[in-house]
């Protein structure tokens, strides 16, 4: 685990937001979506890094929050009129934050493979509120009209719409979001969470009560997984309850793995690695007729980087400019 | 209104359902138990079994003879995808493990469409067993459910039977509950474990075939089975055979009832009957905590 990257990989991580904040100047109507997907999935693959790295709770559900959230904003938004963020947003990731608060006052009781299995479930069971339902579309999804501005006292600030503002918005969002988190990690609930992950009998043995920390970084995982969903919903003013589903939660799980678990700034790196690969491997331009087949060469990279890069590139970055003593063994369970 | 006929058929569908559940659901249970393995990719398997269906059925124009060339194809199938793959997950954080499966996935799911394509397909009954047992003037039950009802019943015994009364079924008990010790016994685990696997996915494979003339053959079935057998799993308890039984008969008349009195909510019933469960009993019915 990784809780205060030292100056060299702070100056890494850096450079890489503020590359990432170079994409609008280079980058077509069209890279600069692709670079906003993957901006938010970063946010949501980071959130999910604070209960996979961080608090030892393989959660196999994180969409949950993410689709739930996205579907707030579709359920808040004026049909012919903007939603303003400054309340559509906390509104998002409250709605978010509840929903993780029941959902893990329920799964943070089990442990192991209950927990991967009982998380996923009551994902799914979102999913099928979703998807069987008349409500909010039901499986053709629903639409949000008008994008999301940010106005004060009647004036715009931030248009959601303006696809150069939004970006730079996300990647706000994503600067924050680490930055947050991190912080969490250092304040005493954060040493206290990185215990259970290491050993929560001796955690149970010091007297805490692990239920409720554990039960905490769910909902607050679960919140920061909502703002991500928010945000998501306002790409393409679209929802669906694809959104919810087990395969966006194993891609986010890919992503943490992908950019290294238990490194916060990781997932960045894995969903810059994710998103990447998926459009070139989607693209006939670039690899001609497996394009219709890229599932396969996914797969097999999926099980490529389990078999051979179990702790993911940004375990590679921090090993390469981090002194070794920063990142700790995998196997840090008892 | 409640014709009590009308409730009679849906508790032997649900029934019916349940076993199915519990033929997938028990392999699911005997690769977490033995093997400490989960296996997402065991709904591709069920798949896999309902195509293969699909197809040994055109070639041989016989379900029966499809499920019996079947069964050998699936059992080198699982051999071959332990050895290759699941083999490098044992004592592996179950992170990786859900990662490697879910590529599986991923392969399975796109070579089903490249070699079958993405329309649905209907496998036909078998001629002896069209046509319905009559119950009252207008309701009437299908001979074929109750031949799958019957087969999977069979299969349970029969897996009953192998666990408690043979020496390969002391062993998957003995290596359950103490790897090292096994071991340690002279018994190759190696082995024991690829038997297991192999076990597990036939059985899923086999729900598959004989699922498929009742259910039509479509791309995504797997997962769909795949977190229903989560739930049974979670229910009965991780390793329990019992448990899976139980569980899946649970879910599978919970299902089938939702069906057929709540439709829009008969998907989150069964999800809402996980819950409750989990709060009364957090390791499941017949799990160990």
């Amino acid at each position: 685990m990784i809780v205060t990257p030292n100056r060299k990989l702070f100056a890494v991580i850096a450079a890489v937001i503020l590359l990432l904040g170079l994409v609008p100047v280079f980058a077509d109507t069209y890279f600069l979506k692709l670079f906003t997907r993957i901006l938010i999935l970063a946010i949501f693959a980071m959130s999910l890094d604070l209960l996979i790295g961080y608090t030892g709770l393989v959660s196999f559900g994180h969409a949950a929050f993410f689709g739930l959230a996205a579907y707030m904003l579709h359920l808040v938004s004026p049909e012919y009129d903007a939603a303003n963020a400054l309340w559509a947003l906390p509104v998002c990731v409250l709605a978010a934050g509840v929903a993780a608060a029941a959902i893990g006052s329920l799964s943070v009781r089990t442990k192991g493979i209950y927990f991967i299995m009982v998380t996923l479930a009551f994902a799914q069971m979102m999913f099928y509120l979703f998807h069987d339902s008349k409500f909010a579309g039901g499986s053709d999804g629903a639409f949000i009209y008008v994008k999301p501005v940010v106005a004060l006292f009647g004036v715009t600030l931030l248009d959601m719409g303006d696809r150069v503002v939004f970006y730079y918005l996300s990647l706000g969002f994503l600067a924050v979001t680490y930055l947050l988190l991190l912080m969490v990690l250092r304040s005493p609930f954060g040493q206290v969470i990185q215990g259970i992950k290491v050993n929560e009998q001796r955690m149970l043995a010091l007297g805490y009560n692990t239920y409720i920390y554990k039960l905490v970084s769910f909902v607050i995982a679960g919140m920061f997984a909502g703002l991500a969903g928010f945000l998501f919903a306002a790409i393409d003013g679209f929802v669906a309850p694809q959104l919810l589903s087990w395969s966006e939660s194993g891609v986010a799980m890919m992503i943490v793995i992908l950019g290294g678990m238990g490194t916060l700034f990781g997932p960045i790196l894995g969903a810059v690695g994710y998103v990447g690969l998926e459009e070139v491997l989607k693209s006939h331009g670039l690899v001609g007729f497996v394009a219709d087949y890229w599932q396969i060469p996914m797969g097999l990279f999926v099980i490529a980087v389990v078999l051979f890069l179990p702790s993911g590139l940004g375990g590679a970055v921090a090993r390469l400019v981090a002194p070794a003593r920063v990142v700790k063994s995998e196997d840090e369970d008892d | 209104m409640l014709d009590p006929v009308f409730i009679l058929i849906q508790l032997l569908n649900g029934v019916q359902y349940g076993l199915l559940l519990f033929l997938i659901a028990s392999g699911l249970t005997l690769i977490f138990g033995i093997m400490g393995v989960i296996n997402l990719a065991h709904g591709s398997f069920y798949m896999i079994g309902a195509y293969l269906a699909l197809s040994l059925t055109q070639f041989t124009g016989s379900l029966f003879l499809a499920v019996i060339l079947g069964i050998p194809i699936a059992i080198v199938l699982g051999l071959i995808v332990e050895h290759v793959l699941i083999a490098h997950l044992y004592d592996r954080d179950h992170l990786y493990q859900v990662l490697l499966t879910f590529g599986l996935i991923l392969i399975f799911n796109e070579l089903q469409s490249v070699i079958w394509g993405d329309d649905p397909h209907g496998v036909p009954i078998p001629e002896i067993l069209q046509g319905s047992l009559p119950l009252t003037d207008v309701l009437s039950y299908p001979y074929y459910r109750i031949f799958v009802s019957l087969a999977c019943l069979a299969l349970a015994v029969g897996m009953y039977f192998v666990i408690q009364r043979t020496r390969l079924g002391m062993m998957i008990r003995a290596g359950a509950s103490n790897r090292e010790m096994v071991e340690t016994l002279g018994i190759n685990i190696r082995l024991l474990y690829a038997v297991v696997f192999s076990i597990g996915i036939t059985l899923a494979a086999v729900a598959g075939m004989l699922a498929a003339p009742i259910e039509s053959v479509y791309p995504g079935i797997g997962e769909q089975v795949l977190i229903i057998c989560f739930v049974v799993v979670v229910i009965g308890g991780i390793g329990s055979i019992k448990g899976a039984f139980l569980g899946a008969l649970a879910i599978g008349i919970a299902d089938v009832f939702g069906q057929a009195f709540l439709p829009d909510f008969a998907s989150v019933a069964v999800y809402a009957l996980m819950a409750v469960i989990l709060i009364w009993r957090p390791s499941g019915l017949f799990g160990r905590s």
